[in-house]
């Protein structure tokens, strides 16, 4: 008989990091081997499971930042230092990351969509020779919600790091931009379109919307890749909930090159 | 020629009760109390204990799906510090039913077991252990269309069965156990299928999901629909689940994970984090429903997911008609196309 595939492992909690009220990092001590965009189901038996992307990882480690929403997480964000998770995976396809190599990467993340990328943000932080040119765009509703303010002061001693907020009270402090993300697009220095490529990751209306922006800019379909959020089970493409027309976005995503992603219709 | 064997009521009785040595029979058979309506019957799945049991003339209202991949399923129990799997019977299982259910079937290995890098572990359990057994289906029952799907034929079965002149026939591919062979008489039968219905599918061919996405026959079925799920769940293609957790109430280290059928024209089925959710409306859900079932199945796996068994319509308290929706649907494509 085969493995099951369905029965989760223990995954001791290293440590634990508040980014915001809401949501938490987690490291976890794991030897699972992701790549860049994947996601695991996380579970606490008794209480469910729920797919969480990795945001970060290395040897003998996973990190992921979970955001407080529900029945499973509001538990998650219940344990301390000394307890585990439950988890199986790796699952999804992942960002092409070698074939961004020598171009000008752009990434714009909205909210937690930072999450899936910031693996991949780390990897070429790490080796910034990899890539010609780097921008990131990061969008969050308030200053209360900006995710991995740490890690994000390090990338912007090497590279174009913007951040912007919806809305800041003028009490709050926020020195930086406010506006949607849409609004950093048009300001980015395109010189070498045609070897530039852009990741784009967050809720429906902001991926729509951003994508729109940089096909403006004339980035072409092909150059541009997202990531999808779904209602999603199993992560092995039989409980049917994240189909859309004959595509499981647990199995041929999360990650859609635009050429694909715009042809899939809920 | 055609090896069989000829049973009377009293011989075919003495081979259930052989067979039920080692395996599970699962047949038709009249539920009593079940019904719709109070005090009254429903056929479905049953472990029958003489073939009278076994009800030849109508069609059941759930599919035999649920024997092998079961509404409500224990997928682990755990405690604290471990888990375990469930026990599986040891027996395999034999089941009556007709060539569509069996395509039905195989639509659903495609998914259970193909879809993916790696067949669903529990599915695969129950569903390696089964043999078939055909039931000959000599007229067409009320809303099928078996015809129009290419499911009327089978040739994956181990036997088949008809009941004529008070004698059961069986045509014999495996003679299971040698036991057809040790207690019928022999000789030559042919498996009966139907080869006509009353009711003819046109399936659409190509279509264009943006063309299809924005016709306004969906917009009578969102108004209908009262998103009940019925459709679903007595569909012997449909495969969709969700995992549930409980904990037993003495002992909250210790529960279950399970997991149970779900369907995609309830409320809930798409909802993510942050109030997001895909196919709110209900005419959304029937587009859905209707393109998995005769369009998008078919580009992944190569036949059409639908069998035709009818059920869906069978059972929809609000009268709503499948396969007067496909060939709306197929009338519609071709009005676009022919005003292009
Ligand atoms: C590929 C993928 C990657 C994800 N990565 C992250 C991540 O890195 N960080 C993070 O915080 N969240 C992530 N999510 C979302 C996360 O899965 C949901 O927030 C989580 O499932 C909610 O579980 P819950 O039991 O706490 O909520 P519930 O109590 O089940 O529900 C609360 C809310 O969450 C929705 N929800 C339930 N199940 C899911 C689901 N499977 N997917 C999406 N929403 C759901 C519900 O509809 C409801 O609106 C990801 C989702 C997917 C599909
Ligand atoms: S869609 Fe309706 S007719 Fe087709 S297999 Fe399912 S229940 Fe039967
Ligand atoms: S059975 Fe009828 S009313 Fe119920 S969900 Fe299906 S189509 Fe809608
Ligand atoms: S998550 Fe179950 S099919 Fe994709």
């Amino acid at each position: 008989m085969t493995k099951n595939p369905y029965l989760p492992f223990k995954a001791p909690i290293i440590n634990i990091t508040k980014q915001t009220e809401t949501d938490w990092t987690y490291r976890l001590a794991c030897n699972i081997d992701p790549k860049w965009g994947q996601f695991v189901e996380v579970s606490i038996p008794g209480v469910g499971e729920c797919p969480i992307s990795v945001s970060d990882f290395g040897p003998g480690y996973i990190e992921m930042t979970i955001r407080r929403v529900g029945k499973v997480t509001k538990v998650i964000h219940q344990l301390d230092q000394t307890d585990h998770l439950f988890i199986r995976g790796p699952y999804g396809n992942h960002f092409p990351v070698p074939s961004f190599e020598g171009k000008h990467l752009i990434i714009a993340a909205g909210g937690t969509g930072l999450a899936p990328v910031k693996s991949m943000i780390s990897h070429f932080y790490r080796n910034p020779e990899l890539l010609k040119n780097f921008n990131v765009l990061a969008g969050f509703k308030s200053p209360d919600d900006v995710l991995f303010t740490d890690a994000i002061a390090n990338w912007k001693q090497q590279f174009n790091v913007q951040v912007t907020v919806d809305n800041a009270d003028e009490n709050s402090g926020w020195s930086g931009r406010v506006g949607l993300i849409t609004n950093l697009i048009p300001e980015i220095d395109l010189a070498y379109i045609e070897n530039t490529r852009v990741v784009i990751v967050g809720p429906p209306v902001m991926m729509k919307f951003a994508a729109l922006e940089f096909l403006k800019r004339g980035i072409a379909e092909k150059n541009i890749w997202v990531s999808f959020e779904r209602k999603m089970c199993c992560g092995l493409g039989k409980c049917g909930h994240c189909k859309i027309d004959d595509t499981y976005v647990c199995l041929e995503g999360p990650v859609f090159n635009y050429t694909k992603s715009k042809k899939l219709l809920d | 020629m055609l090896v069989g064997y000829r049973f009377s009521a009293k011989e075919f009785n003495a081979l259930l009760t052989e067979l039920k040595q080692k395996y599970r029979v699962y047949a038709p058979v009249l539920l009593k109390g079940k019904g719709r309506f109070s005090n009254s019957d429903i056929v479905g799945y049953g472990e029958p204990n003489t073939i009278e049991d076994i009800v030849f003339g109508h069609k059941s209202y759930f599919s035999a799906k649920e024997i092998f991949y079961p509404i409500n399923q224990t997928l682990f129990y755990f405690t604290a510090d471990e888990y375990s799997e469930p026990k599986v019977d040891p027996r395999d299982i034999i089941i009556f039913l007709r060539s569509c259910d069996i395509h039905a079937v195989d639509r659903l290995d495609n998914i259970m077991l193909k879809n993916g890098s790696e067949p669903d572990y529990y599915y695969q359990q129950l569903r390696s252990k089964v043999k078939f057994i055909l039931m000959d289906c000599i007229n067409s029952f009320d809303n099928c269309f078996c015809v129009s799907m290419g499911t009327n034929h089978t040739e994956n079965y181990s036997a088949s069965i008809r009941v004529e002149k008070g004698f059961y026939l069986c045509n014999v591919k495996e003679d299971i156990d040698g036991l057809f062979s040790t207690l019928g008489t022999a000789m030559e039968v042919q498996p009966q299928f139907v080869e006509k219905n009353n009711i003819l599918v046109n399936l659409p061919e190509n279509l264009d999901l943006d063309i299809v996405a924005e016709h306004e026959i969906w917009q009578e079925y969102g108004a209908r629909c009262i998103s009940c799920g019925r459709c679903n769940t007595s569909c012997p293609t449909c495969s969709c689940f969700t995992m549930q957790d409980i904990f037993y109430q003495d002992n909250p280290n210790c529960g279950e994970r399970r997991r149970v059928w779900a369907s995609c024209q309830v409320d809930g089925f798409t909802d993510v984090a942050g109030g997001h959710s895909f196919r709110r409306e209900k005419s959304q859900r029937m587009r859905f429903k209707v393109m998995h079932k005769v369009n998008d199945y078919k580009k992944r796996f190569g036949v059409h997911m639908c069998v035709g068994c009818g059920r869906c319509d069978d059972v929809c308290p609000e009268y709503i008609s499948f396969s007067r929706c496909v060939n709306k649907l197929a009338l519609a494509v071709q009005e676009v196309n022919n005003n292009d």
